[in-house]
Order: structure tokens, then sequence, then C-alpha cells
């Protein structure tokens, strides 16, 4: 029976043919590179793009901030990482206690607020300190083992008195001799930077050690030996230890500095110089006098 | 010679693009329905084993989309309504694409229309006691002598398939051989030219690109004939809709094709005219019912003729199945004897065998193999398509051995004429060698 109700045109579900359009476009939906670019790159795309946009709002770079130092704060607030006291080994009381006002550390403190290196640098800047090994140990304890330097020598300047250790480190200032009195002196401009040639000096000076006084730097350069009774051995700049070799000999041999001399003069190795003592001058000349028989009695 | 063979050229060119994308369409464009394989060519060039070398490059293939469309807009396998075919190209193609999920820019295409017609060309050079080279043979192949196909028509194969070298014939590949007079059996099978462009713009209008062009009936023979009956000789009939497909094959190269204009659609269009049913349903009932052979049995099978015409007694008839193996058999009758005076023009009967092979939609007739022993002498068999990786199952019958066939042509080519560098450059060297050696012999 033929159909009743009226159709315009035949049903376009009965031509299985895809039209011109459609089959390009399934055509171009299965070449590689559209198929890459619809399903992957677009999508993507569009995503991180979405995402920066919503995440470069000043309103959700606050919250994110705030949420992120929340979550660290958390973290860095749990016990396990709370440091609760900190250990000085090898240091003296006093220097301990400038170590730990040094540090300037209010325990409790968290792991994460600990930066050894800072540590081992403010640490290392304190003068009396030679090495310094900083361990900060998860259990609970900041390890600070120090070497300190040894004093070899007091310096007196005009402001006041320092020790300094055999390379010439400055350890600290005294307020007077007194506590110290086993060290050396030495005296002058610039004398820190020659302090080992100072201390081998000393230590050759030893057979009229009980003289010694202290040991002056000259322009820098070289060092004059202070005994008392203000008899000064000029040395020479160069292999001053040979030269007061040499004068100790002669001590030995003639007893020279017994005698009184103001000062020897070593500064030219090749013509020793002494000068005599004012009165050492008058006797001579008293002594020539008489062998000219020239004194008036 | 030579510019016959330019679109040709340029379809091995396109072929090329193809290997190096990796991915071909196979178009069967019959006259009841459009098949479209796409296949990925995924393995490294397989070297030949015989015959002159291949030219145009073979490779492993798959298939990985197959679809299949009814045909529309064509007749007699030829392209009746370009708008219809178009449409069942598109379809085809599409489906495939989908199946395949890669976008196919090239296709092979085969059809069975368009008068087919063989030629047999002979060259002949004179190689002067040398070794053949390639150039050699280019030249005794360009050396044939075109016959008058016809303005109207075009070359579809021209395939060398016989060399010989003096006294010695039957050389598959002649290069490396020595001797005086190289002659070369050249099989040229023409076509109308109108039809072949009518293919060309049916697939461009697809936005597809050419990559070769066959004959169904040689193709279906690649796939249909085992390779000894390729080797010894045999025919293949290809039983489609509205074309059967004659070809012979001889030392596995096709010597001769043609078609006969008669399909199994006219077997269909006898049922309908003489039962005054729809085509549709005469279509059903001959692949439900059909038969060429009748049994006393048959008389009492009666097959319902539903119509819908509104005639209460016009839509319950019922006919005997010997009524309709009685409209059916005539026909096949018919045709196979049309394919029998093919077959004895073409000196089948000279042959070393005479196996004939059925294949296609219509060799599904039950007693077909009966009917076709009586006509085409004894050695017939009914062939179904060579198994090829990836073609579904519902793809593997007969009626699908010309687009197996393509496939396989697609992948592993004739050398054609084209293949060979025809140009007479060879000839001035040749020349030249000819001389010094004159003058090697005279002083």
């Amino acid at each position: 029976m033929r159909s009743l109700i009226r159709r315009r045109r035949p049903d376009p579900a009965q031509d299985p043919a895809p039209s011109r359009v459609a089959y390009r476009l399934t055509r171009l939906w299965l070449s590689p590179f559209i198929r890459r670019l619809v399903t992957i790159v677009i999508p993507a795309a569009l995503v991180l793009g979405g995402l920066t946009a919503y995440a470069t709002q000043p309103q959700q770079i606050e919250t994110m901030t705030r949420w992120s130092e929340e979550i660290r704060a958390s973290v860095e607030a749990r016990p396990e990482f709370q440091i609760r006291q900190m250990a000085v080994t090898g240091a003296s009381p006093v220097l301990a206690d400038a170590i730990r006002d040094r540090v300037g550390l209010d325990f409790p403190v968290s792991w994460f607020q600990i930066d050894p290196a800072v540590l081992h640098k403010q640490v290392a800047a304190l003068d009396a300190v030679a090495q310094v090994k900083v361990s900060v140990e998860l259990g609970g304890a900041l390890r600070i083992s120090v070497t300190e330097r040894e004093p070899a020598v007091i310096w007196r300047r005009s402001f006041g008195l320092e020790m300094l250790d055999a390379t010439g480190h400055r350890i600290g200032f005294i307020d007077h001799r007194d506590g110290r009195s086993d060290l050396p002196l030495v005296t002058g401009e610039g004398a820190n930077a020659a302090i080992p040639e100072a201390l081998a000096l000393i230590a050759a000076a030893d057979p009229i050690g009980l003289r010694l006084r202290a040991l002056t730097r000259r322009g820098e350069r070289r060092w004059d030996m202070v005994l008392d009774r203000g008899q000064v051995l000029q040395l020479p700049e160069k292999a001053p230890v040979r030269a007061l070799e040499r004068t100790l000999a002669l001590q030995a041999a003639m007893d020279l500095l017994d005698r009184d001399v103001a000062v020897v003069d070593m500064r030219n190795p090749g013509r020793l110089t002494v000068r005599m003592g004012g009165d050492a001058v008058e006797y001579l000349r008293l002594t020539r006098s008489f062998g000219q028989g020239l004194v008036r009695q | 010679m030579m510019e016959l063979f330019e679109t040709q050229r340029a379809m091995r060119q396109m072929r090329k693009a193809a290997m190096q994308r990796g991915v071909v369409a196979i178009l069967d464009i019959g006259t009841y329905k459009a098949t479209c394989f796409v296949l990925r060519f995924d393995g490294a060039e397989v070297t030949p084993t015989e015959g002159v070398g291949s030219m145009a490059g073979q490779a492993q293939f798959r298939v990985i989309g197959a679809a299949t469309t009814r045909a529309r807009g064509m007749r007699h396998g030829e392209i009746e309504a370009m708008q219809e075919a178009e449409r069942a190209v598109r379809t085809v193609v599409q489906a495939a694409q989908k199946m395949a999920r890669i976008r196919v820019d090239h296709a092979i295409v085969c059809f069975s229309g368009a008068n087919p017609r063989s030629y047999g060309l002979t060259g002949e050079i004179d190689v002067a006691g040398q070794e053949v080279n390639e150039g050699d043979v280019a030249a005794v192949l360009s050396s044939c002598d075109t016959p008058d196909i016809g303005a109207h028509r075009t070359v579809l194969h021209a395939q060398p398939v016989n060399f010989a070298l003096d006294y010695r014939s039957g050389l598959s590949d002649p290069r490396g051989q020595t001797g005086n007079t190289l002659t070369t059996d050249l099989h040229m099978l023409a076509v109308d030219r109108a039809v072949v462009q009518n293919i060309l713009h049916c697939i461009k209008r697809c936005d597809l690109e050419l990559a070769g062009l066959a004959s169904s009936a040689y193709v279906s023979g690649i796939s249909a004939l085992v390779e000894d009956e390729q080797k010894i000789g045999s025919a293949c009939i290809d039983l489609g809709a509205g074309t059967t497909g004659v070809s012979i094959f001889l030392r596995s190269h096709m010597i001769y094709a043609d078609t006969v204009r008669a399909g199994g659609a006219h077997v269909t269009q006898d049922i309908s005219q003489g039962l005054g049913i729809p085509l549709d349903l005469a279509e059903r009932i001959k692949t439900l019912h059909g038969g060429l052979t009748a049994t006393g049995r048959d008389d009492r099978d009666m097959i319902p003729l539903t119509g819908e015409t509104g005639d209460w007694e016009h839509d319950r008839r019922e006919i005997s199945r010997s009524d309709l193996i009685g409209i059916m058999r005539p026909r096949m009758e018919e045709i196979l004897e049309d394919v029998r005076d093919r077959l004895d023009v073409a000196g089948f009967e000279q042959l070393p065998s005479q196996k004939v092979v059925l294949t296609g939609g219509g060799s599904q007739i039950p007693g077909l193999a009966a009917l076709a022993t009586r006509i085409l002498g004894q050695q017939v068999r009914l062939g179904r398509p060579m198994r090829v990786q990836g073609v579904p199952q519902a793809a593997a019958g007969p009626a699908f051995s010309a687009a197996v066939g393509l496939s396989l042509f697609a992948a592993h080519p004739q050398d054609e004429c084209w293949d060979f560098d025809l140009a007479t450059h060879s000839y001035p060297s040749r020349s030249l060698r000819r001389a010094v050696r004159w003058f090697r012999e005279n002083w």
C-alpha cells in the first residue's frame, strides 16, 4: 500500500554515501596531523591556558602563597625537626659565651631555619677561633666544634695590648700585661706581619732571655731587640737570627752586652757598630787623656 | 609507442609515492559492488626470484581496512552515471578508511569493462654476440611494432611475456646471456579510452590520486589461480555481475584477456522479467535458491514470491526451484558458451594444460562446476582468492578475488613496458660499439 504520509523528498538516511563535505571532513579527521592537533595539542593548550589565566589572578596568587606558607610552617614546626640545644666543644668558657652570643639562636629552633654554612661563617669570624666544624643533627642538637688559637705574643700598640697567635693573627685585646706575663712583648707598627720571625728571634735569644724586654718593629721591615738597661740590638732586615747569634757569640767571648753599650748595630752584617753609653765615653776619654798626660789632678 | 605510456608512467610515480607513504587504497569498481581495501606496506622490499627484475619495486603488505558497498551508476563494468559511481566510491573509501583509522591518498583501481582486447606483439633486435643488458631489453621492447589500436583506445597493460635469444625461447630474463638476436613477445591489452578517463575523473573527484590501473580479469587471475596453474597454462573465468572476465595465463604471465559483456546481473534480470518480480527479490531468490542442475526434488521445493503490489493473488505466488533453474540455466549456458568462444579465439586448446578456474560472485551458483565442465572442458574447478593477511572473512569469498588480486598486483606488480627505459639514447652507444667492433675485425 502506498504510504499515506506525504514526504517531500526521499529519506536522506537511505543513501549511505557521505556527502562531499562529510567525506572531506572525515579524511581531514583521519590525517594524523589534524587528529593529533585536535585530540592532543588543542585540549592541552586550552587546559594550560585556562590554568594559567586562573592562577595569575592576584587573589589566587595570594591564596596559593598563604597556603604554601601554612604547609611550610606546619612542617617546620613538627617536633622531629626541632633543634633544642647547642653544644660548643673545644672552646674556653669565655669563647663559648662569645660564640653563643654571636650565633644568637633562640632555642628551640626549626631544623629548616638553620644554615650550617652561615653558622660556620659567623663562628669563623671570631678572632680567637682557628677552626670550626658545625654539624646539625636531626636528633635535636646543634654541635659546634671549635679549635682555639694559641696566644704566642703580646703586641703593644698605641691604644692597647693585643694578643697574637704564632701566625700573627689577633686573638683578642687585653687590658694589662700581668695576666699573661709569660708571653713576650712586641711593639712597632706592622709587627703582626712578622710574628714567626719574632718568635724565631726570641727562641734564639735564649742565653740572654732574662734580659730581654721586647722586640720592636722598625719601619715595618726589621727588628730591634730591646734588653734591660736600655740596651738595643739593631738587627738587619735579612737573616736577623744569624746576626743575633753573632752578637751572642760576642757576648759569650767578650761579655759585650754586660758592658756599658747603648746600641749594638748589626744592621750591616759586615760591620758591627757599637754605640757606647755616656759613662763609658767619659771613661774612655779620661783613660786616653791619662795616657797622653793631659789630665790635671 | 612512448607517448602512449605517459599516463602509465605518471601512475608508476604515484605508486612509488604511495609506497613511501606506506598506505594505498585498492578499489575494485564492479558492476554490482565496489570494494575497497586499505593496504599498509610494512615489509622490506622483497627481492624477486625470477622474471625480468622488478622495476616497480615490491613489498609486503597487510590489509588494514576493508569495505564493500553496492555499486551504483555502473553498467557492464563501466561508469554510466558519474555522480552515482562517485558516491559509491566515496562510501566505500570512507568506510575502509574508518576501519583502517588512517587516511589514504592513493588508489589503485581495477575495472572489468571497456572492451579489453589483447594484442600479441613481437620485437627483435640484433645484439651482435654481446651480453644482453637492460638497455637491450628496453630496446627490444621499444622495437615492437605498435598495432593500430584505434584512436579511442588506450593501452592498459603491456607486459613482456617471453624473451628468445636466437633459437632459445621461453627465457624469463635474458639479461647476462649472450646471443645474436633478441626477440620478445609482448602482450598488450587495449581498452576504451573514454572509460579509463571516466574512472580517472571519478577517482579525482573523490580526492584520491590514481596510482595504478588494472583489468579485473587479469587481477582475479592473479589471486584465483595457484602458481602451478599460472605456469602450465590455465584460464580464469571471473563471473562478475555485469561482465565475465576471461584471462589466460601461461608461464606466470597473462597472455590473453577478454570480457564477455554478460554476467550475474543478467541472470537476475531474467528472473525478474520471467517471474514479474522486482530486481531485489529476484536477486534474493537467485542467491538463496538459485541453481543450475535440476533434480526431482527441486520440483517440490517451492519458493514464495512475496510482493507488496497490493494484488493478493500476485503477491502470494509460488514457483518451484526447478522453474528458477529453468530460467537461470540458459543464461549461464549462454555466458559460458561466449566464454568458450573467446577461449577458442585465443587458442586455448593449444596450451599444454586446459585448466579452467571459475571465480567471481557468479561462481557461487550451485551446480556451476558441472555445467562448466560440459561447456569448457573437463578440468574445471571453482577458485577462491588466495589468502591475504588481514582480509576479513566476509571479504574472502570468490566475489572478492579481483580485489584480493589487485592487492597482490599492487604489492608485486608485473613489469610493464613502461617500467623500462625505452629512450632511444641507448642507440648511439650500441652503434658506437658496432663501429668499434667493425674496426677491430677489419684492421
